[in-house]
């Protein structure tokens, strides 16, 4: 019941996407959803969607398995077109009671629909195509400037890392432990909100005392590994840029330039 | 009043592209009061097994009946069936919650329902069975030591009352000496109740002593069930599947090839010493 989350799941297969180094990839994410928010006319989605689709066919993902992952937002997304919806100012279209849906708000909904739509497929295919090892690799690599205003960043790729190896663990103890109180005749299931809430408490209690007890291994276990941070610590694999990732930069500035230049220069 | 299984199976991950076939035509019986020995090595289907004889995992196939009726059926009560059919999980000090350990134990009888003074009988007798000293009862389970705190979560279980007890692994990550303790605790509530009890095991060493019969479990098939002499007969068969019979059953087969005539059949240290001493006796040596 709990593994059907596959927001932030790796999808092991082999294609150009996997293979490509893990910086391009979070660079690429980030100015797709730069690109995603600058650009304010039709042509410029049709362009951001052409985009995801040949990234999403070179990534051998298969589509269908995004979308399951994209059923446990579909409360977020939901909630934000509605509130757009009903709260922008402006010539109002149909008023029910005090509410009224405006021109402007039918507008801006349906952009937060598509944007939030394109934001969660793009960031899950990064995660989809990169292990979190990789991930956080990149993230460190990239920020290391930072390093020079003393910001701990090997520290937080570190806890990141951590935090994303830690969520199966997890899943898996929440699954161990409510089978166990549903053997003692717990019930999650029935019962209103203020019962279910309670009944939360006999699954909540062990799963923090579980996280607590692994953290506690797991520090334990990197200092007698003589762990102390990133001061002088080298790689077994470290980052290399190859021939495609070059290409790969060029094509995202290139796509980065006209999206912005189609997006915002164009009328509709 | 027996737990029956007919031909389970259970596939993990039928929907994808590696599916496992944790059980294959498992068919069981559970009666009453019969001490049983559940072993197999790991990734046998234990595991997988026992989740299915309270309910907890849906068999892809098969039928699983208690009572003679289909536990699977639309309006089967099934905390009543979890309350008769005792899980106690791996690790299950893992499970404690509560802040004293008394109402820790009450958890169980309190979610089937009954009036208060009912569970704090249930609670203390539980709590008594498993030998825990009374004057702990209102102290936090989380500093109780790795044996005590074990203790309890199996009150906690027994105080549901059920007829069937499953433990899965009870001396997992003890040592000698809260094993052995535990599983006379076992023994001893087996005794005084009279009920089933299901002991699972990789390790027959640990049940050898106790249990009346033995289920093997092989990648998610009965490899043999029948009483524990017959079992440890097949000496051969266990190690190939990577379990191996009590050390005394070793040293009788070593005793038997030296010329001593001695029953290699013996399953307790008890029983071997008796026979041991009558082939001794026997050729005069003492």
């Amino acid at each position: 019941m709990l593994r059907d989350i596959t927001l932030g799941q790796y999808y092991q297969t082999d294609s150009v996407l996997h293979r490509m180094d893990c910086r391009v990839k979070l660079v690429g994410t980030l100015a797709f959803i730069i690109a995603l928010f600058v650009v304010d006319n039709v042509w410029g989605y049709l362009l951001a969607a052409a985009f995801l689709g040949v990234c999403i066919r070179l990534s051998k993902v298969p589509f269908k398995f995004i979308v399951k992952g994209m059923k446990t937002i579909v409360f977020l997304m939901l909630f934000a077109v509605v509130f757009n919806l009903f709260l922008t100012p402006g010539t109002p279209v149909i008023t029910v009671w005090k509410l009224s849906i405006t021109q402007e708000g039918i507008r801006m909904a349906l952009k937060m629909a598509i944007r939030l739509t394109m934001l969660i497929i793009g960031s899950s295919l990064m995660t989809l195509t990169t292990t979190p090892n990789h991930l956080t690799d990149g993230l460190e690599s990239l920020l290391s400037p930072l390093k020079k205003l003393r910001v701990p960043v090997h520290e937080v790729a570190m806890m990141m890392s951590i935090a994303l190896r830690f969520i199966p663990i997890l899943l898996e103890e929440t699954d161990k432990i409510m089978k166990a109180q549903i053997a003692r005749g717990a019930d999650f299931e029935s019962g209103n909100l203020i019962q279910k809430a309670k009944a939360m408490v006999p699954l909540l209690v062990p799963l923090f005392i579980a996280a607590f007890r692994r953290a506690n291994d797991l520090a334990m276990a990197m200092e007698a590994r003589c762990y102390r941070g990133g001061e002088g610590r080298t790689k077994m694999k470290p980052l290399i840029y190859k021939k495609n990732d070059y290409i790969a930069y060029g094509v995202l500035a290139a796509y980065l330039v006209v999206s912005i230049v189609v997006g915002r220069i164009l009328p509709i | 009043m027996s737990l029956k299984l007919e031909h389970v199976s259970y596939i993990y991950g039928s929907d994808t592209e590696l599916p496992v076939h944790a059980l294959q035509d498992i068919c069981l019986e559970i009666p009453d009061g019969q001490f049983i020995g559940l072993i197999g090595h790991t990734g046998s289907g234990k595991s997988t097994l026992v989740q299915h004889l309270n309910g907890l995992i849906e068999p892809t196939e098969g039928l699983i009946t208690y009572d003679g009726r289909n536990i699977w059926e639309k309006d089967f009560p099934k905390k009543e069936l979890r309350s008769n059919v005792g899980l106690v999980f791996q690790y299950p000090e893992h499970q404690l919650f509560e802040v004293d350990v008394f109402s820790d134990v009450c958890f169980g009888p309190k979610n089937l329902g009954l009036p208060k003074e009912e569970v704090e009988a249930r609670a203390k007798r539980a709590l008594e069975l498993v030998g825990f000293p009374e004057e702990y009862y209102k102290q936090s389970p989380f500093e109780l030591s790795g044996g005590q705190k074990r203790r309890v979560a199996i009150a906690g279980v027994l105080a549901m009352q059920p007829k069937i007890l499953v433990l899965d692994e009870p001396t997992a990550g003890l040592d000698p000496r809260g094993r052995d303790e535990i599983l006379g605790q076992i023994a001893h509530l087996k005794k005084e109740t009279g009920i089933s009890v299901v002991l699972v095991s990789h390790s027959m060493e640990d049940v050898a002593n106790y249990v009346e019969r033995i289920i093997v479990m092989n990648k998610g098939h009965v490899l043999f069930d029948d009483v524990p002499r017959e079992v440890f007969g097949h000496v051969k068969e266990l190690e190939e599947v990577g379990l191996a019979a009590p050390q005394v059953t070793y040293i009788l087969h070593k005793l038997k090839d030296n010329g001593f005539d001695v029953d290699v059949n013996a399953t307790t240290i008890r029983e071997a010493r008796d026979t041991i001493l009558k082939a001794m006796k026997e050729e005069g040596r003492c």
